[in-house]
């Protein structure tokens, strides 16, 4: 009998608390576990060069859907899209041999891929579409990784009213053939509302992974001092650094 | 001979904690975008098959709406749920559980063997057949077991774009995401059906003995 009102109360208890238990640091620990113990797992069943399935042209979705920022909405933004993006720069830096400031034009001159995915949101909603762009692994190759190196962040342009937009991957990722700097949506230089003129392509990953706006690739050893630390906008408020899952 | 073996009820209540916050987690992350889709994609509300309730905070984990929150909930005990019945099924099969007392005879699908099965269970008379467990309680928990679970936990799989690089063939089991998806959401509100009948039968069938029998393991009246 004892036992059974135990078992009620604990369980009980955990459903109610389950906010305030969230918050500990323990569960916060064993969060992260979790996500990292999905990542070793689709990893070592898949392999890390596992490819994300590419589409034909017949399966793109009539509308891409754009999601979080649609417009970054800033003076200096503003005066890119009227120029046309003529003067926007891909700053290629951190532990890097040879720091990069890449126009347009040099990231249209790369080598290209161009590929027919899936984007899954976070949010549960997917749409697929055709991107063009250079491997990010050829900009690294360009710019000369150091060994140092274990994580790419991607700065952007854009700002959410409580911080920059940032995000970042390990390397597996990014020297993952699909991890692509896409300047163009189904033949069409990207639209504003989904990140013109560059955004990141992570295939694996959930759409809050893929930085739009971007302006600059930086590597680092240590995600730690970077914003709120935990790698990307939304992961410092809560949301899981891997999102393959 | 105890009713239910240790494995049995460790697992019915590790696995009852985990659908818990499964499903109340589940409910906080559907907020995020209530709406459902056939086939690969789907995006736009006025071509979804189903739009969802949004929940109250009452029903969900963490108690107000937070996607990373609730993934972070859900993405845990993801694993207590999948190991879990992964390992009890096991379990199950070696100890021949599930073929004694789950699997039903070919004699009991005759109709007649049913519906006296059906008219006992509506005068609330539990006590009858031979082996441990009825035909609509076999049907019932065989359901579950091999059908609606294994399909919450491969179906959540296969929603992850991770697992779709890694085993493709799991989305087209389905017949694209956003299908995997919606049969994600049916079956998760077919367990929550199953909890509500097998609660109430419970508490029709003597609730003190039936849950103190599932915590200590209670006595085989099998022998007799």
């Amino acid at each position: 009998m004892k036992r059974r009102n135990v078992l009620a109360g604990l369980s009980a208890g955990v459903l109610a608390g389950c906010s305030k238990i969230g918050a500990t640091k323990p569960m916060q620990k064993l969060f992260g576990a979790a996500d990292g113990w999905h990542r070793e797992m689709q990893r070592t069943l898949g392999g890390p060069e596992a490819l994300a399935r590419e589409f034909s042209p017949a399966d793109i979705s009539p509308f891409f859907r754009g999601n979080g920022t649609l417009d970054p909405g800033t003076a200096s933004y503003a005066a890119h899209e009227a120029s046309g993006f003529a003067d926007w720069q891909l700053g290629v830096t951190g532990l890097v041999a040879r720091p990069l400031a890449l126009s347009l034009a040099q990231v249209r001159a790369l080598p290209q891929r161009t590929q027919i995915t899936r984007h899954d949101c976070v949010e549960g909603w997917s749409a697929i579409g055709q991107w063009t762009g250079p491997q990010l692994k050829t900009i690294l190759d360009l710019a000369g990784l150091r060994p140092e190196a274990r994580y790419i962040v991607f700065r952007c342009a854009d700002n959410l009213g409580d911080g920059d937009y940032y995000e970042s991957i390990d390397l597996v990722d990014a020297y993952h053939p699909q991890t692509i700097v896409a300047h163009q949506l189904n033949g069409a230089p990207l639209p504003i509302k989904n990140g013109a003129p560059l955004r990141m392509r992570i295939e694996r990953q959930l759409g809050y992974k893929h930085a739009k706006f971007v302006t600059g690739i930086d590597a680092v050893a240590s995600l730690q001092g970077i914003a709120g630390g935990k790698g990307g906008y939304w992961e410092d408020r809560g949301y899981q650094w891997y999102a393959g899952i | 001979m105890k009713k239910h073996r240790l494995s049995t009820r460790l697992w019915h209540w590790l696995n009852l904690w985990a659908l818990a916050v499964l499903f109340m987690s589940g409910l906080n992350i559907s907020n995020a975008h209530p709406h459902l889709y056939w086939g690969q994609w789907g995006f736009d509300p006025r071509t979804a098959w189903l739009n969802a309730w949004t929940f109250p905070g009452w029903a969900t984990i963490p108690g107000y709406y937070s996607l990373g929150d609730a993934r972070s909930w859900h993405l845990l005990f993801a694993w207590l749920f999948g190991v879990g019945l992964v390992v009890f099924l096991l379990i199950a099969l070696a100890n021949r559980h599930l073929w004694r007392d789950i699997v039903t005879r070919r004699k009991e699908w005759r109709w007649a063997e049913i519906r006296g099965d059906i008219a006992a269970h509506l005068r609330l008379d539990f006590h009858h057949g031979t082996g441990k467990y009825n035909f609509l309680q076999k049907l019932a928990y065989g359901l579950v077991l091999f059908i609606l679970l294994p399909l919450m936990l491969l179906t959540g799989l296969a929603i992850s774009p991770g697992s779709d690089a890694a085993f493709p063939w799991l989305i087209e089991l389905f017949g694209g995401r956003q299908s995997a998806r919606s049969i994600h959401f049916v079956v998760a509100w077919s367990l929550f059906a199953f909890l509500v009948i097998h609660v109430v039968l419970v508490l029709l069938s003597g609730p003190i003995r039936q849950i103190g029998d599932m915590i200590t393991g209670g006595r085989s009246d099998e022998a007799a």
